[in-house]
């Protein structure tokens, strides 16, 4: 009976054994799996990078928002983006503006450090131009068809685009050029409409404003991740104060976000969990947020460089065609000797005797406006009331 | 009467003073943007800042309405108990009821109407109904038996057609139906008389006047397996028509069944190599099926989104220019080998092609000198630091928005010569080139011409296009999608040569950009169905629904093209789809995307609607209080 048991003991343990390394190996099977498709998951599926960098605030004591948004240009810049793929939009032109003891130039550091303005900026839509309307159609690229191709953001399926912005904000909204406003519902159907055409692969947002964490509450499309300088409630706040320019130069959170960027370089593996770390409260004074929950890959497997630089997928040419030199299948097309004999005139650039001799331009009439409608209302209705209808033949 | 009248003036005039104080007050509190969201929302187009002064009119004009009105309430209570006054009452009375009346039959329709968006009428239930797409692609095969593959027993029970269906589910909403209409039929003398000819090239060319095939055919001729015709190890030949020529071995005493079991397979493969798998479909369509979210092909990748222009810079680099003196005769070149390529392509999409030298122009990189070939050197993983710093010189084309595909030719600069681009392994790569998806390509071109006189610098160079071109040729082919991804070993591929592009090669290009127009196109429309459904400040014009409707009309074609086999109208159908699509998504004038909060609308309404309803409600009130207690008198009368 006892050895009954025994037989029956190491048979169970057997089994168990067996099923044992069965079950390892179907786990060690699935865990490679697993891994393949997770690094087959994890390649960003980007093949170009578009920025869009937008400074919102106008007049001399918003230079640091100016400074805040030619300094993440500048680095962008340095880590490849090129001209033509980024969309730079200045609301006000410190550089030229006549209380700048500089001319010329835009500082971020103090003491006149760091020259951010350069000589080869390329603004895109600069001051008046740099509203809300304008800003939401380089998004959509709903642009009138006379647009040139620089001022467009011609992105596609597979772009990665940073979006910065950066100005005075509020609960739910950020203002342009003091008398506009973008609502983050704007914003948040803004970005539903690029997704729904296809127009990004993935999107970095980064804010830098007061309660800058409300601006990105609303978004709903997939593949968003958002930063923002501060919370709901908080306001952001700025940084290097200049005695000689006489404003603050920039916003605390860019300006340590800069720092971290400048330790950035094309091949670095700096991932986005190390983005969410800068500037804590300690430098910040307010509290930076971030959402990720509408990226669906996991942030500390993307590169900042996925959307800060632009590393091109590059494949080396392997197959060539063979061309027949001496096929002259082709009939020559006769050129047209009358069209090369006729004669070209350049155009004047700038018609100047036009110019100093023409007419003042005769006003259009157009119907009186609503203020003069109404001020000549008003004063009927005084007249009336002093004189009333009855007197009416003793004025006239 | 009279006692009435005199008491009656320092009061209406009181009560007139009082409110226009009052009104004032109304006005000046009156801020610009309040009523400007409002003005806005009338007139779309006009600035808001026009808006801040008839705010005043406006309070002048409610002001006038108002008086009339209250002066009539101020007076009453002096007018009790004088049977005199009833008259004046009942008119008082009537005021009020006509001024309500026309808030109600005037005011209330023009404020509805002009306030309102325009927006025209959608064929929303045409869009939701491409929400799923049953697509069924068909294509006529045409099987042809030469002479000696067949006996005659057999050749009598060859029978006419054949169809074969396959279906392709991508997802619940879309799915695929192959058909294949296969027809069966035995050579002419004609046609194995080419098939008798020296190479299979000429028997290419000969089949192919023989027989006229239609866009979107294929035409396979069964060659026996004794044939000398390919050469060995081949099984296939796939010509530069569309014509395909396959040698396999059949049982004589085989029965036809049996035959077209054993064969079916073979040509079915044929079909899918040089028209479409499923992966390159699911590639295609992927705007409408996502891939999973990072997996796609790499052909995908390569190919630019549709669009029905190109623009093709060549740029000659020469960052050299006190060495090298370049020649290219990029225009002699183009119009040899490019030209014919595009112009085969030119029913697909319009192509602009120019040209440019760029001095100066450097890489990113520094190569690296290698001993073992005494050359330089650029490492594969440097390669895409490469292209960045050359783009911001090339410049393009700033009147149009199309797409841009750049070749470069970079001559290294003589410090730097040879120059050789390295592969993964460390082997240079045999073209000296490379490219990048939806960008372009560039290649590496060394000077072949030996420095013998060094003191006569610059040194002439001819730059050899057809070299060039080659390359160029080759990755404008895989920019484009066309080159085929994969080819199985026993398949022979004719090159187009000079032609650039094969007619197989150019109706596989059809059949996956119809597939991909129709995919983008649905997709766009109903995304923009759902866009324009949930937000309901959009206007929609008359062009845009024109467009829209345009664009349903032209996917319903395309689909029935599709399905009826002609596959060059159902192209040109997708392609009007995707254009009228694209159009009426891009359109400028649908941005009105104006967001309106509750508590703005209040905010604008409140100040407008209150000062003016209160009264009115209130006189209503009274009226109809009044009438209610008289009836009452009645009754109790009575």
């Amino acid at each position: 009976m006892a050895s009954f048991v025994g037989v029956q003991f190491t048979f169970c343990f057997r089994i168990i054994v067996i099923l044992f390394f069965l079950h390892f190996y179907r786990t060690s099977l699935s865990a490679h799996e697993i891994e393949t498709q997770a690094s087959h998951f994890f390649r960003s599926g980007h093949t170009n990078n578009w920025a869009v960098l937008v400074c919102t605030s106008r007049f001399w004591f918003n230079y640091r928002h100016v400074a805040n948004t030619l300094s993440v240009y500048r680095s962008v810049k340095r880590l490849g983006i090129p001209d033509s793929h980024i969309v730079l939009m200045l609301a006000d032109d410190m550089a030229c503006n006549h209380r700048n003891p500089k001319p010329a130039t835009v500082f971020s550091h103090k003491n006149m450090e760091l020259n951010v303005y350069g000589d080869d900026v390329e603004v895109d839509y600069r001051g008046y131009e740099v509203t809300v309307e304008n800003f939401l159609r380089v998004l959509t690229g709903r642009l009138p068809a006379s647009t040139p191709r620089s001022k467009r953001l011609l992105s596609d399926d597979r772009s990665n685009i940073l979006i910065y912005m950066t100005g005075h904000g509020g609960n739910g909204f950020l203002k342009f050029q003091d008398s506009e406003e973008i609502t983050n519902v704007e914003l948040a159907d803004a970005f539903e409409q690029m997704w729904q055409k296809r127009r990004y692969n993935e999107l970095l947002f980064i804010i830098d404003t007061c309660q800058g964490a409300s601006m990105y509450e609303r978004f709903y499309s997939p593949n968003i991740m958002a930063l923002a300088s501060s919370q709901v409630g908080e306001d952001s706040l700025s940084h290097q104060p200049d005695l000689a320019i006489g404003v603050h130069l920039m916003d605390r959170y860019t300006f340590y976000l800069l720092e971290f960027l400048e330790d950035i370089h094309p091949a670095s593996q700096s991932n986005m969990n190390d983005l969410f770390k800068v500037c804590p409260k300690s430098q910040c004074v307010s509290t930076p947020g971030h959402r990720t929950d509408l990226f669906q890959r996991n942030p500390n497997s993307v590169l900042i460089t996925d959307f800060f630089g632009s590393v091109r997928k590059v494949e080396i040419t392997m197959s060539t065609m063979k061309l027949n030199p001496n096929n002259t299948e082709r009939t020559e097309i006769d050129v047209n000797e009358e069209m090369v004999t006729t004669l070209q005139h350049y155009v004047d650039q700038l018609p100047v005797a036009e110019i100093i001799h023409q007419k003042p331009k005769q006003k259009d009439w157009h119907p009186p406006d609503g203020f003069i409608l109404g001020l000549w209302t008003l004063i009927i209705l005084i007249f009336f009331q002093t004189y009333g209808i009855k007197h009416l033949k003793h004025v006239f | 009467m009279k006692g009435g009248s005199k008491s009656k003036v320092p009061v209406s005039i009181w009560c007139g003073h009082q409110l226009l104080e009052v009104l004032q007050c109304i006005s000046s509190s009156w801020t610009g943007p309040d009523l400007s969201v409002l003005a806005v929302r009338c007139y779309p187009t006009l600035p808001p800042r026009y808006l801040q002064v008839p705010g005043h009119f406006w309070g002048m004009a409610l002001a006038l309405t108002l008086r009339s009105n209250r002066s009539q309430t101020c007076s009453i209570p002096l007018t009790i108990n004088t049977k005199s006054i009833t008259p004046e009452k009942q008119r008082g009375k009537y005021a009020a009821l006509s001024i309500a009346a026309m808030v109600i039959v005037v005011g209330l329709p023009l404020w509805w109407k002009t306030t309102e968006t325009y927006r025209a009428s959608l064929p929303y239930s045409q869009i939701s109904e491409l929400d799923t797409l049953q697509l069924q692609l068909t294509m006529e095969v045409d099987v042809i038996f030469t002479k000696g593959t067949l006996t005659a027993e057999q050749q009598n029970k060859v029978p006419m057609s054949q169809t074969q269906e396959n279906y392709y589910k991508m997802n619940d909403k879309t799915g695929l139906r192959y058909r294949y209409e296969m027809k069966y039929r035995t050579a002419t003398v004609m046609e194995d008389s080419a098939l008798r000819m020296e190479s299979v090239q000429e028997a290419d060319v000969s089949l192919s006047q023989l027989n006229e095939s239609p866009s979107g055919s294929l035409v396979i001729y069964v060659i026996p397996e004794t044939s000398g015709l390919l050469p060995d190890g081949i099984n296939v030949y796939m010509g530069i028509y569309r014509t395909a020529i396959l040698r396999t071995s059949l049982h004589k005493e085989a029965k036809m069944e049996e035959l077209l079991s054993v064969i079916g397979p073979k040509i079915l493969r044929i079909i899918q190599t040089v028209t479409f798998t499923n992966n390159d479909i699911k590639a295609s369509m992927s705007d409408r099926v996502p891939t999973g979210k990072f997996t796609k092909e790499s052909l995908a990748d390569s190919m630019r989104a549709f669009k029905s222009s190109y623009e093709i810079t060549f740029s000659l680099l020469n960052p050299d220019p006190k060495s090298h003196d370049l020649h290219w005769d990029i225009e002699e070149a183009v119009d040899k080998y490019i030209q014919p390529f595009l112009d085969k392509l030119s029913g697909v999409a319009n192509f602009s092609v120019d040209s440019q030298i760029l001095y100066y122009a450097i890489l990113g990189v520094t190569p690296r000198y290698d001993k073992t070939i005494s050359s330089y050197t650029l490492s594969a993983e440097s390669l895409p630091h490469v292209i960045n710093p050359v783009e911001a010189r090339l410049g393009s084309n700033a009147a149009s928005s199309n797409p841009v595909l750049n070749f470069l030719l970079y001559v290294p600069d003589y410090p730097h010569c040879p120059l050789y681009i390295k592969d993964q392994n460390g082997a240079t790569v045999q073209s000296n080139a490379f490219h990048s998806p939806r960008w372009g390509g560039i290649m590496v071109y060394n000077v072949n011409e030996k420095y013998l006189d060094n003191n006569r610098f610059p040194v002439q160079v001819n730059i050899d296009t057809v070299r060039v071109m080659e390359v160029f040729l080759a990755q404008l082919r895989l920019l484009l999608g066309v080159q085929l991804a994969y080819v199985p070993d026993d398949f022979l591929m004719e090159s187009p040569a000079n032609q650039g592009l094969t007619d197989w090669e150019l109706d596989r290009f059809l059949w996956l950009r119809t597939l991909e127009n129709i995919a983008t196109a649905t997709t766009t429309l109903t995304s923009l169905a759902q866009l324009l459904d949930e937000i309901g400040n959009i206007v929609i014009y008359d062009k845009i629904a024109s467009q829209v409707y345009n664009a349903v009309i032209s996917v319903q074609a395309a689909i029935a093209e599709l399905e009826a086999g002609n596959l060059g109208f159902a192209f040109q159908s997708s392609k009007e789809a995707i254009l009228a699509s694209e159009k009426a998504f891009f359109d400028p004038s649908l941005l009105h995307l104006l967001y309106f909060p509750d508590d703005q609308k209040f905010a604008i309404y409140i100040p407008l609607f209150l000062p003016m309803s209160v009264p009115i409600l209130l006189s209503l009130l009274k009226i109809a209080k009044e009438f209610r207690e008289r009836r009452n008198m009645a009754k109790k009368k009575d």
